[in-house]
């Protein structure tokens, strides 16, 4: 492997890092209160809301039904508008966010699903406003599954990064795509594969230990 | 004393699939200030929705719930919310943060009423000496016993200084022994407090040691209210009697056999009836079941007895129980 490979993996490195990063962290600001919303406007929840329960179900369904690498076209315009360009690695934060939010959405939703109903009830008792209980009772106790849940969706995330080589979005994805797919560097593909791996498994294994760390039952 | 509760009417009918069922049929009553009031009935009575509609968890569909002579159901959100911090609640399942201390989980009533952080830690601290706790408040729940938890909850219950709290199967999940534990604290409280204690359960035991008045509730109807001494010596309803009074194990001996239960309301429980009657009249009865329970340091006694064969003997038998002072009734199969 020459000098100018190894600094391309290490660039790779970095960029799938970056984009992993930005992209959990902003579908994590969007996606976290758009999964607390379906969850508490579902039936027999806080905030019952049918009408717009469904809509944001309805949303969020689509969304997520969409192949990312459709997706990913499919959003060069809208990519282009926000941050002025289509490709790299801020371009390609924007397509790996909005792939994420629907994914984050319905995570916390099912982590917040498992609480037990009489912790609500005994808030609502208290006299606590639906937010003050959402805020103060639910998520503080569904925290843990939270954690693990926002591991999981972090390594979706890292996974999908690797996809937006594609369309130069840079990053491990994209080395392996030019390197070891169109040059037949298997040696080059196999590097960036390991590396994704245990890129996987750090976050994976940190979400757990943090996830443990939390959880006081 | 005045009327903390003022139930008039109360239905509450479920519609689920199209399909309506009555929880609540009709229930009127009223709680008076400083007692402690017993909800008691089989599971699915009714029970645990009449006590959701004391703070309005449940909504009742027709009848009023006044709360110190206000329309709970005629409450806007957030004039629930306030008087929903004079009403606090204990549950069946504890229901605390399981990712809390116990010390943060004390304070969080506090924190909902807006209590500003040094005094509220001061309140918590307080009132988990008062349960017994003050060792624990740093430990989270899932290192507790079920009796602590339910503790560290009456303590989260009283910290805003409420002025009814209701106890929602309370003790259905612990020990006899922790149960005792619990009813004991719940009654220094009262006494010491002044605080009206609603307590719900299926449980007689509960009942007799603690409470003042009862309602009995049967399939979403009032079957029976009154002083727990009456009820319990004396139990009016088809209901309360089943409560009251375990059913009969036995047939009688033969098929024109007549049996009839003999209750003692406590003020001959030292007198030897049946071995009077043998003394008096030479007649023989066969005892098939008795009990005795305590109720407020009173004994109190039911006795299921076959009667002789004969019919004027049967007579004499029941006139001997009468004149001194026993209630005598027939008991027919399946009662």
């Amino acid at each position: 492997m020459t000098d100018y490979i190894r600094d391309a993996i290490l660039t790779g490195v970095w960029e799938t890092f970056v984009m992993t990063f930005f992209a959990s962290l902003f579908s994590y600001i969007i996606g976290m209160p758009l999964g607390v919303l379906l969850y508490s406007t579902s039936r027999g929840r806080l905030l019952e809301n049918r009408p717009v329960n469904f809509v944001l179900g309805l949303i969020v369904n689509i969304a997520r039904s969409l192949p990312f690498l459709i997706l990913l076209v499919l959003l060069i315009p809208f990519t282009r508008l926000l941050v002025g360009q289509s490709i790299g690695t801020t371009a390609a934060i924007v397509p790996l966010t909005i792939g994420a939010i629907p994914i984050v959405a319905r995570m916390v939703e099912s982590s917040l699903n498992e609480v037990q109903p009489g912790i609500i009830e005994a808030a609502t008792s208290m006299g606590a406003s639906p937010f003050y209980t959402i805020i103060h009772f639910i998520i503080p106790e569904a925290t843990p599954s939270l954690l693990q849940g926002g591991a999981i969706n972090v390594a979706t995330v890292l996974g999908y990064s690797a996809m937006a080589g594609v369309i130069g979005g840079g990053g491990l994805g994209a080395i392996a795509l030019q390197y070891g797919y169109y040059r037949y560097q298997k040696d080059v593909l196999w590097t960036t594969v390991t590396l994704l791996i245990i890129m996987v498994m750090l976050i994976q294994e940190i979400g757990i230990w943090m996830s443990k760390k939390n959880r006081k039952t | 004393m005045e009327n903390v509760y003022d139930l008039k009417n109360v239905y509450k009918v479920y519609k689920n699939d199209g399909k309506e069922f009555t929880a609540l049929k009709d229930v009127s009553l009223t709680i008076k200030e400083g007692e402690i009031f017993g909800i008691i009935g089989m599971s699915g009575a009714g029970k645990s929705t009449l006590v959701r509609t004391l703070n309005r968890l449940e909504e009742v569909t027709s009848g009023t719930v006044e709360f110190y002579g206000k329309d709970l159901a005629a409450l806007k959100p957030k004039a629930l919310r306030e008087v929903r911090h004079s009403i606090s609640m204990i549950f069946q399942g504890f229901n605390l943060i399981n990712q809390r201390t116990v010390l943060q989980n004390v304070e969080q009533s506090l924190k909902i009423l807006g209590t500003p952080r040094a005094e509220r830690k001061a309140k918590a601290k307080q009132m988990l000496e008062i349960v017994g706790l003050q060792d624990k408040a740093n430990q989270y729940p899932a290192r507790l016993s079920g009796g602590q938890k339910q503790r560290v909850a009456i303590a989260r219950a009283l910290a805003v200084d409420p002025k009814v709290l209701l106890c929602d199967e309370a003790t259905s999940a612990l020990d006899p022994k922790i149960t005792g534990e619990i009813l004991d604290l719940l009654k220094k409280i009262n006494e010491e407090r002044k605080l009206t204690i609603v307590i719900i359960t299926h449980e007689m035991s509960v009942v007799e040691k603690i409470c003042d008045r009862v309602a009995i509730i049967d399939d979403g109807n009032l079957a029976e209210i009154g002083d727990v001494k009456e009820v319990f010596s004396n139990p009016q309803s088809k209901a309360a009697k089943k409560l009251v009074f375990p059913s009969n194990p036995f047939d009688p001996s033969d098929e024109n056999g007549k049996l009839v239960r003999i209750v003692f309301d406590g003020t001959q429980s030292n007198v030897p009836f049946i071995a009077n009657l043998v003394e008096k009249t030479g007649l023989k009865v066969n005892i098939l079941s008795a009990n005795t329970r305590s109720v407020g340091g009173i004994g109190y006694g039911q006795m299921i007895i076959e009667l002789p064969a004969n019919e004027k003997d049967r007579k004499t038998v029941i006139d001997f129980f009468k004149d001194g002072g026993l209630s005598v009734s027939e008991v027919k199969e399946n009662d």
